[in-house]
């Protein structure tokens, strides 16, 4: 009874601590510049089954995409069995769903199966990062807090795994001598290996430990929960809306500023009707998390730091500062910092004086891209990292003119001859005569 | 190789009544870049060859703006969108090719929103269509049974999803096409886009045109086979920083169906 209360008040005081938290996120998010994001709800769901629920993304990297797979298919089916702990807890119940017989009996046997899989790529995960040091996962971006984040993560979701195993090994020995609470339910693959080593153990000792490890277990998922909005783990929750909320254009196609073509396109068309509003005139790019639009923002919640877009940089691999995954990291750190700023200020934004360029991230690592789109491409959720660097650029050319000096020798050559070189239009079609 | 082409502007066309079929649009590196020249004519040559009435802007042609969208100057680059929409909608212009992915990029992705609404195609595509209706015969010739590696424009590539036309006008030169480790929407840039050609690169310990073409290079290849002018200039310039130039040739996908059909 006691324990079915804390149970409850658990529960409840959790979810509410996780609402809470998802709130703020989601409010930071919408920190940013509206956006239309709508239509084509058919293709946008087909994104979303194919590329978060189906990872098809992933499978271009065989060995993460296998551990990650076991790890993301353990993690969703597993939380079936929760299901099952939970009324057990609440009721006070022994596996509450073994009237289903031997299907029973195979759905327990298979979770251990897949909690074994869990356990097994958390500790290659480990190993990758910690001791074989995979280049993308060892990258200085990562030094500090990202890097523990990530062995948190492992380490938590490997003791929750062995929380099951223990909890099942007791269970299965209690159930061997026949106690009463203990009915014969369930199989049990992998921990059978260790129950045992708890056959010495008194009844009493193995309820203690059946039970000790249930509340683990419970207060693990209860934490993981809440875990997640201050992690870069927060993305097996925001993989799916960020998916759904994918660009359907070609990735070619970048954005229009429509600001821009209200001042540029009367001189052409004198019926154009402008579309921004004269009375609340926006930066041209972005300095700042604000100037970014939502879309940009849930990008950066949603990245886990798997670096595959860094790895996949042209001027990273040649030694460049630039890191689409750092673009990533630098928006979503300066605005959780904003998001901070806020809450210690009664709702509003007090300037602090500093802003996403220069403080977070430099000149020279936006002007290293190259558009090329390998970074959007390799993204296993669909961030774009290459539409914020190309809002900075925007901010540095059009509101502070501070683009390299060879590139505003190119614009002057754009707009004296029509091409970036110093040709004269004249001789544009020379090469029809020449050999 | 007959030595001379038959072209004709838009401005002449329209001043003899005429429509063309197609526009042929050039771009900057096309008309201006001595080696990129050579494969403007080529395109000219193929469709010299196969008598597709088409028309160039010549002196009415500006920059499609791509460097300077690229580079962040939308102010720039929707003024040259402009003027180039305004010509080509003052001639009605309805089906454009190009001979850089970027121009292509730029006509058919981010003109329509600014009023220029057209069929855009890279001329890699236009061959492969010739070729596949039967209007283009194309065989090996001097590169039949040699070793060619195909390195994917990122504008042309990831950008647009183009990656099989340039390779299916390839294969049709019974040539030995081989991948490269990145190929395809993995390609790795040869580094010249996103206004990198115009200026120096960051502090690193590599070019990224170095680091491609020692991955082209490592396949051995006879030719390096690109469809953009900027990419032949950097591949170029990475196969000369290896000393192979007189092993491995750099050429677009057009200029090897003209050499080996001596067009």
């Amino acid at each position: 009874m006691i324990s079915s209360i804390i149970f409850i008040i658990l529960a409840i005081a959790s979810t509410a601590f996780f609402i809470y938290n998802a709130k703020k996120v989601r409010r930071n998010i919408f920190l940013g510049r509206d956006v239309d994001i709508s239509g084509d709800s058919s293709k946008r769901l087909n994104t979303m089954l194919r590329v978060a629920f189906g990872q098809s993304k992933m499978a271009t990297r065989p060995i993460p995409f296998i551990l990650h797979l076991f790890v993301y298919v353990g993690f969703v089916l597993i939380n079936i069995e929760v299901l099952e702990m939970v009324v057990d807890g609440l009721f006070h119940t022994h596996r509450v769903f073994s009237f289903l017989g031997s299907f029973y009996n195979f759905l327990i046997g298979f979770f251990e199966i897949l909690a074994f899989l869990v356990t097994f790529g958390c500790a290659v995960f480990l190993i990758r990062r910690n001791v074989v040091h995979v280049k993308r996962l060892a990258m200085k971006e990562l030094s500090g807090w990202p890097k523990m984040d990530a062995n948190i993560i492992l380490c938590s979701e490997i003791v929750l795994m062995s929380a099951l195993f223990l909890m099942n090994a007791a269970d299965q020995t209690l159930q061997a001598r026949g106690n009463e609470h203990y009915h014969t339910a369930g199989s049990f693959p992998i921990s059978h290996f260790i129950a045992p080593l708890l056959s010495g153990m008194s009844d009493g000792g193995l309820v203690f430990i059946e039970r000790f490890c249930w509340w683990l277990h419970i207060f693990g998922i209860f934490g993981f929960l809440n875990y997640l909005p201050y992690s870069k783990h927060f993305h097996i929750l925001l993989a799916f809306p960020n998916t759904y909320l994918s660009n359907l254009n070609p990735k070619g196609k970048f954005t229009n500023l429509d600001s821009v073509t209200d001042v540029v396109k009367p001189n052409f068309d004198p019926s154009y009707q402008p579309v921004t509003d004269p009375n609340n005139p926006q930066r041209f790019g972005a300095k700042d998390v604000f100037d970014l639009n939502w879309k940009q923002l849930l990008d950066a919640y949603t990245c886990t730091e798997c670096g595959r877009c860094t790895s996949s940089c042209p001027q990273n691999i040649t030694g460049k500062t630039l890191s689409p995954r750092k673009i990533m990291m630098d928006t979503r750190d300066r605005l959780v910092e904003v998001g901070k700023n806020i809450d210690a200020n009664k709702g509003t934004f007090v300037d602090d004086g500093k802003s996403l360029l220069g403080d977070y991230i430099t000149n020279e690592e936006i002007w290293a891209c190259n558009t090329c789109n390998a970074c959007v491409q390799e993204c296993p959720v669909n961030i774009d990292p290459l539409s914020i660097i190309t809002d900075l650029r925007r901010f540095l050319v059009m509101e502070q003119s501070t683009a390299p000096t060879e590139l505003n020798g190119m614009f002057s050559n754009l707009e004296n001859n029509g091409a970036p070189w110093q040709f004269s239009p004249a001789d544009r079609a020379n090469w029809v005569n020449e050999n | 190789m007959s030595d001379t082409i038959k072209v004709s502007t838009m401005a002449e066309m329209a001043a003899s009544g005429e429509t063309p079929e197609i526009l042929f649009w050039v771009g900057c590196s096309g008309s201006f870049d001595d080696r990129a020249k050579k494969i403007t004519r080529a395109i000219v040559r193929i469709l010299n060859h196969v008598n597709i009435k088409f028309a160039i802007l010549g002196m009415e042609e500006s920059c499609t703006g791509d460097p300077a969208k690229r580079a962040g100057n939308e102010f720039l680059f929707q003024m040259q969108a402009m003027q180039n929409i305004t010509t080509l909608n003052n001639y009605s212009i309805k089906k454009i090719v190009t001979g850089c992915p970027h121009c292509f990029n730029t006509i058919k992705n981010e003109y329509p929103q600014l009023g220029g609404q057209y069929e855009v195609i890279h001329h890699t595509q236009l061959v492969q269509e010739l070729i596949n209706e039967g209007k283009l015969k194309v065989q090996g010739g001097e590169f039949k049974g040699k070793k060619i590696v195909y390195h994917d424009p990122c504008y042309l590539g990831r950008a647009n999803d183009v990656y099989e036309a340039p390779r299916d006008v390839i294969k049709n030169l019974d040539v030995d096409l081989v991948e490269m480790k990145r190929s395809k929407a993995k390609g790795l840039c040869c580094g010249a886009g996103g206004a990198q050609m115009f200026k120096e690169a960051e502090k690193g310990n590599k070019e990224v045109n170095v680091e491609r073409a020692e991955e082209a290079l490592a396949e051995n290849p006879d030719v390096i086979a690109v469809g953009c002018p900027f990419c032949n200039t950097m591949m170029t310039d990475g196969v000369k920083h290896f000393n192979k130039e007189d092993k491995t040739k750099v050429l677009d996908v057009a200029e090897l169906v003209v050499k080996a059909n001596n067009l």
